[in-house]
């Protein structure tokens, strides 16, 4: 009965602590500080490996195309096409986020269990803080609202990555311009969007309470910033099996 | 003033405390010490709340912190300052914004104010010339110090030192007990520490309370102690040879 119990218990904790997370701050003014400290940190120091991956991404995606899609029966617009659906209906928002789990999931849990473990979050209640709403509501805040940008550059960037290709001459700019005009589709754009914004909260809320709920030392702080990448891409991952349902 | 009435607390089928009932007077300092695992860690959470209690009162100055709602205890908090062991400060802010924090969460001064008692706090723990550092730049010793000036931004009626002398040298550990007895006699504090330090024992035990497996052994203070015919105090006081001896010279 362990294996059902566990997770349903392991749940409960996390649903409990998201009532602490969303109850009302005590000062607006500190949690507005600590909003716009975390869209720097989570959001904005995300930006370069967003855009370093999406290039390489858009680039290769570019040549796998073109190598083993493109056939004289094919339109040569194919590849621009397939490498905009690509990057615009998974690669920008999932792929993007499982990448960002890695590195913001980690850094977030990594950040609450060492403060946990040196007793910042025993001292933070001690003086009558809710330290799970304080340290944790601008996370979520933060990458939800960082999130939009991060897929709109991670976009922008593959696309660049693909242009990129069309330069060494594999492809022609102008088809690789007619593919990606071709037959576009805006609800894609925002199909993405939406659905970093469930992974967002998926990363930001999962990886805060690994990190929380740490009881140990260091080992623990290690084990909890691993759990989280681990749970949060699978999170993500089954939620976007349902989001892509319901949204296409 | 905190009254302790009748406390337990058990860990699953494990009785850590067993019927603790003690009085913790305003205006001195209130020394908690026994051997690790004795269970004084445990009665220190439970007072501050970071544990709940099996059953028993705590009564801080006549109002029970255990039968309080979440919105009682938040608001009873703010009166409380705490030294935690490893001082635990704040370490993405500077020295200045630590001693802040409370300010800045619980005070409706102005910048100015708030800044200005920040800077009055870091004065008394003679601290004023680290305010910019970042607590990984100041050595333990300082830390435990804007730990202390942290505590008492506020004006804390309730001052809880978790062993605060923890890691430190013998000298810089007498600067700290000197500091929380001067803080606690200047601001007539209710102040609890728990301690496994024979110098603070000595040094500013004006109530001493001796834990041992969950029991209250002993209670007295600091010139008491080397008399007691306590043998579980006497062992634990007095473990070395040299203490033994010092102690067998003064009797």
């Amino acid at each position: 009965m362990n294996f059902i119990y566990k997770p349903l218990a392991t749940f409960g904790r996390y649903i409990l602590l998201m009532g602490k997370v969303f109850s009302r701050p005590e000062r607006f003014r500190m949690y507005w500080k600590q909003y716009l400290k975390e869209m720097q940190q989570l959001g904005i120091d995300s930006i370069g490996i967003v855009l370093m991956i999406s290039f390489f991404i858009g680039a290769v995606i570019c040549i796998q195309m073109k190598v083993n899609v493109s056939s004289p029966w094919m339109p040569r617009f194919s590849t621009g096409f397939t490498t905009r659906e690509i990057l615009l209906l998974e690669f920008s928002s999932s792929i993007m986020c499982l990448i960002l789990a890695g590195k913001v999931g980690s850094n977030i849990a990594s950040e609450i269990g060492t403060m946990r473990v040196t007793q910042q979050i025993d001292a933070l209640e001690i003086m009558g803080v809710n330290s799970a709403s304080f340290l944790i509501l601008p996370k979520i805040l933060g990458l939800v609202t960082m999130i939009p940008f991060l897929v709109v550059f991670s976009m922008v960037a593959g696309f660049g990555g693909a242009y990129g290709i069309s330069l060494m001459g594999i492809i022609t700019p102008e088809d690789l311009t007619y593919g990606l005009q071709h037959s576009f589709n805006q609800w894609y754009l925002w199909m993405g969007i939406i659905k970093s914004f469930f992974f967002a909260f998926i990363i930001a809320s999962v990886s805060a309470f690994y990190g929380y709920t740490v009881e140990g030392g260091s080992v623990e702080v290690g084990k909890a910033s691993t759990d989280s990448v681990v749970h949060c891409s699978m999170l993500i991952l089954f939620a976007d099996i349902f989001l892509t349902q319901l949204l296409s | 003033m905190i009254e302790i009435k009748n406390l337990y607390k058990s860990f699953e089928d494990k009785d850590v405390l067993k019927g603790i009932t003690t009085t913790f007077p305003a205006g001195q300092t209130n020394l908690i010490i026994g051997q690790s695992g004795s269970g004084k860690t445990v009665l220190m959470k439970c007072i501050v709340g970071l544990l709940t209690p099996t059953s028993g009162e705590i009564l801080y100055d006549g109002r029970d912190f255990v039968s309080m709602n979440k919105r009682e205890k938040a608001m009873l908090r703010r009166e409380m300052g705490m030294i935690f062991q490893s001082a635990a400060l704040f370490d993405s802010m500077t020295v200045l914004e630590n001693v802040m924090f409370p300010l800045d969460m619980f005070s409706s001064m102005t910048l100015r104010d708030r800044t200005r008692r920040a800077q009055q706090c870091l004065d008394r723990v003679n601290l004023s010339d680290a305010q910019h550092k970042f607590p990984d730049e100041i050595s333990g010793g300082m830390q435990k110090r804007v730990a202390i000036a942290r505590a008492i931004a506020l004006n804390p009626k309730y001052l809880f030192c978790d062993e605060p002398n923890s890691g430190l040298d013998p000298k810089t550990s007498l600067v700290i007990d000197a500091l929380i007895h001067d803080i606690t006699v200047e601001f007539n504090m209710t102040t609890i520490m728990n301690t496994h330090d024979m110098n603070s024992v000595m040094g500013i035990g004006d109530s001493i309370i001796f834990i041992k497996e969950g029991l209250q052994e002993w209670t007295g203070d600091k010139s008491q102690v080397a008399v007691s015919d306590n043998q579980a105090l006497t062992d634990f006081i007095f473990a070395s040879d040299l203490l033994k001896k010092a102690r067998q010279a003064f009797v």
